[in-house]
């Protein structure tokens, strides 16, 4: 057991904290509504001082720096507590940009990496279609080779915005004889590739950046695969397991929470703080100690990757904690709003812009997307705990 | 940096577990809760040849000299298997407030003697860690009044005592003054008791004049009934899934079942990260003094809620024969209500959280 942070992390510290308090005032407010160009010189700034894209190799865009896990803590310990947003994640960079480094080719790496991490390509993720959801390897969307191009046909379904991104990794049926996890392959393609129509879905917080995609004979250059054909399942659940993670990430987490503390400190009831009523601020204490929890599970795993530990059951549990006790603590500070906790969008007496009722529908999306809380549980309990499959029904 | 444990921590955990596997297998833990015994000798013997007593004392004292996660892991490994023994007064807060604030005098006498086993010390500081009483414990001079209340590992040889003021006494258990009652709580894996002072003799421990040392000792034993809890706590998770695997109806395992599977994997979800909880708050103790009562308080609230679910979890994913006496399951269950109470339910301890931070 090893925390000490010496010198050299002492020295970041400062230096995260100075960056903070010259450049925190660039930093996009909105956590929903991108503004391309503020996004993206915020995130070449981050880049440019090593807070994001830190271990990405120089080469490919990061700031090349030794992958350390506890410059990452710090670095995202520092921006919480200044309750600044630390850069642009999104599907790309989150949970495409690792899969790549992993998997993909040479060439793949130096094309799609450096503009992913600088936002010029944001990209949306085409996995779930109308009929294969929960039971993602199942699905249809076609793509069979002509020529030196893929030909997709289908459709997609849930895919965040899709009505603004620039690219898709989507997961697509290459072998429609093979069994069906050994028949899907991962491809990558401009979202303004003739063939693509997007319709937007409205969805419960109001917002529409929520899609269904339509691909009619869509031409997609055949080196655009990610793997060998047939592995797309391979190269998915690489991607899904950063999405994971990252669905659960603590350190977003904390930010809130301290936004949390912020409000309830600052909100007053009956001439009273309602930090002071005890028992919201038991509420906020028992998520607290959550929050804490599941921070130092993440330390854990980043620990375990650097030494080569297993800590698959830690790592299985991520998504499914982290979005449930987002979607609670956002849920507590609505209520510590009160009558004010109803206010929407815009207008006369909102507060932090309204953010809390959003999240607080946004993180119920997020417990359903990515693989369900159930399917989740069906993951931990089979795979983690070593429990029977359900049987198969009889076809 | 490494957040994890180390090949040396890891063998330290089998070596007590295999010990326990083969000296105080659950008939064993059994005698001892029906035949009221005060001793497990046998149990108790084994573990000072494994040096466990000594594990949190330092080795010019005749210890180990490990760290507070080092003791904090061998209480995980004693609540997995509901061992029968004192330890938390004993090995690690007797120890601590004598190597904190004893004199060399105290310390030349008390350590080594702790640190071999052949003396037992219990901890009798309910006036400071969540005081119910109308009689505290005051301090005359070098007499005590007053009562304690779930005084730990009771059946001792002398009693680290703290009084309404946070100061630190060292009290023979035979002394005239101190009447003794040893109390009936739902766990009988361990013994805890109620004493009383009628101008009981007691050496101060000097040192302890700066109530920073009596919550320092809160905060280890905290950390340590903490880490028992999620022993038990991993043990009813362990033995529920097993369960569920063998017991088949409906012509299947249950544990084919998503409603059985999916107790299990909520408990899995919410036990796991726990771990790393423990894990820092032992280290924050060892290390990080400036965050250690924070977490010390959140570690052992957040587990007692976590524990107290898993107990109540595991049991009924056994069903019917989980209630019963049968599978002996209740005895954890039971250890984990205890640990939740002990130095300060997770109420108490968020408030106090609270207030550590300012909060109110």
């Amino acid at each position: 057991m090893d925390l000490a942070y010496g010198t050299q992390y002492e020295t970041l510290r400062r230096e995260v904290r100075q960056f903070i308090a010259d450049h925190g005032h660039l930093a996009p407010k909105n956590l929903l509504e991108i503004d391309r160009a503020k996004t993206r010189a915020w995130q070449e700034l981050l880049i440019q001082h090593g807070y994001v894209a830190r271990a990405v190799p120089k080469q490919y865009g990061g700031y090349g720096a030794p992958l350390d896990p506890l410059e990452a803590h710090l670095i995202a310990d520092e921006f919480a507590r200044a309750q600044i947003a630390p850069g642009f994640g999104g599907q790309g960079i989150a949970y495409l940009v690792p899969a790549l480094l992993e998997l993909a080719t040479e060439e793949q790496k130096k094309r799609f990496v450096p503009p992913t991490l600088t936002t010029e390509i944001i990209w949306c993720e085409g996995y779930s279609e109308p009929n294969a959801g929960s039971d993602l390897a199942s699905l249809s969307t076609s793509a069979r080779l002509e020529g030196d191009h893929w030909v997709v046909n289908g459709q997609k379904i849930w895919t965040s915005t899709a009505e603004s991104a620039d690219w898709m990794f989507c997961l697509v049926r290459t072998e429609p004889d093979a069994p069906k996890h050994q028949g899907l392959s991962f491809l990558l393609f401009s979202m303004r590739t003739p063939g693509i129509r997007v319709r937007p879905l409205k969805t419960m917080t109001g917002d529409a950046h929520f899609n269904e995609v339509f691909f009619t004979d869509v031409r997609v250059p055949q080196v655009q695969i990610v793997g060998e054909r047939g592995q797309g399942w391979l190269v998915a659940n690489n991607v899904l397991l950063h999405e994971r993670d990252d669905l659960g990430d603590p350190d977003a987490t904390l930010q809130r929470l301290n936004a949390l503390v912020d409000l309830m400190k600052k909100e007053t009831a009956a001439g009273g703080r309602i930090m002071d009523n005890a028992a919201y601020r038991d509420r906020l204490l028992r998520l607290q100690g959550r929050v804490m929890a599941l921070r130092y599970n993440h330390l854990r795993l980043l620990s375990a990757k650097l030494n080569n530990k297993d800590a698959s059951l830690a790592a299985m549990i991520v998504k499914l904690q982290g979005t449930e006790l987002r979607h609670e603590l956002e849920g507590l500070a609505v209520d510590a709003l009160g009558e004010l906790g109803i206010l929407y969008q815009e207008g006369r007496h909102l507060r932090d812009g309204g953010s809390w009722q959003t999240m607080y529908m946004f993180y119920l999306g997020l417990i359903i997307g990515g693989g369900t809380s159930q399917i989740q549980k069906n993951i931990i309990s089979e795979r983690g705990l070593g429990m029977p499959r359900e049987p198969k029904v009889k076809a | 940096m490494e957040f994890g444990l180390s090949a040396e921590q890891t063998m330290l955990q089998d070596s007590v577990a295999k010990f326990l596997d083969r000296t105080s297998p659950l008939e064993r833990v059994r005698r001892f809760c029906e035949q009221r015994e005060q001793r497990a000798q046998d149990v108790w013997s084994g573990l000072c040849d494994l040096g466990i007593p000594g594990l949190f004392v330092a080795e010019e004292h005749g210890g180990i000299g490990c760290s507070l996660l080092d003791a904090a892991l061998v209480a995980e490994t004693l609540g997995s298997r509901v061992a029968p023994v004192p330890f938390v007064a004993t090995a690690v807060m007797a120890p601590l407030a004598i190597a904190t604030a004893g004199s060399p005098a105290q310390q030349a006498k008390w350590l080594p003697a702790l640190a071999e086993g052949k003396v037992v010390v219990g901890a009798a500081l309910s006036t400071a860690a969540s005081n119910r009483l109308t009689d505290p414990v005051q301090a005359d001079g070098a007499k005590l009044r007053g009562r304690a209340l779930f005084v730990l590992d009771f059946e001792a040889d002398a009693y680290l005592v703290a009084d309404s003021q946070q100061r630190l006494y060292l009290v023979d258990a035979n002394d005239s003054g101190v009447h003794r009652e040893s109390l009936a709580t739902i766990d009988r894996t361990r013994i805890v008791g109620e004493l009383v002072f009628e101008d009981a003799a007691a050496e101060l421990l000097p040192g302890s004049n700066d109530p920073d040392v009596c919550a320092r000792v809160i905060d280890a034993g905290r950390i340590v009934l903490a880490a028992d809890t999620l022993g038990a706590a991993s043990t009813m998770l362990s033995r529920a899934v097993a369960y569920s695997k063998e017991r088949v109806q409906f012509g299947r395992p249950i544990g084919s079942f998503q409603a059985v599977k999916h107790l299990c994997a909520e408990m899995a979800a919410e036990l796991e990260p726990c771990r790393a909880m423990m894990w820092y708050a032992a280290h924050a103790f060892d290390a990080m003094p400036d965050e250690t009562r924070l977490n010390a308080c959140h570690a052992k609230a957040h587990l007692s809620e976590v524990g107290t679910r898993v107990a109540r979890t595991s049991t009924e994913v056994h069903g019917g024969i989980g209630f019963t006496d049968e599978l002996g399951l209740h005895l954890w269950f039971k250890r984990i209500g205890a640990n939740r109470q002990l130095l300060g339910g997770p109420d108490q301890l968020r408030d106090e959280a609270a207030r550590l931070q300012q909060w109110v």
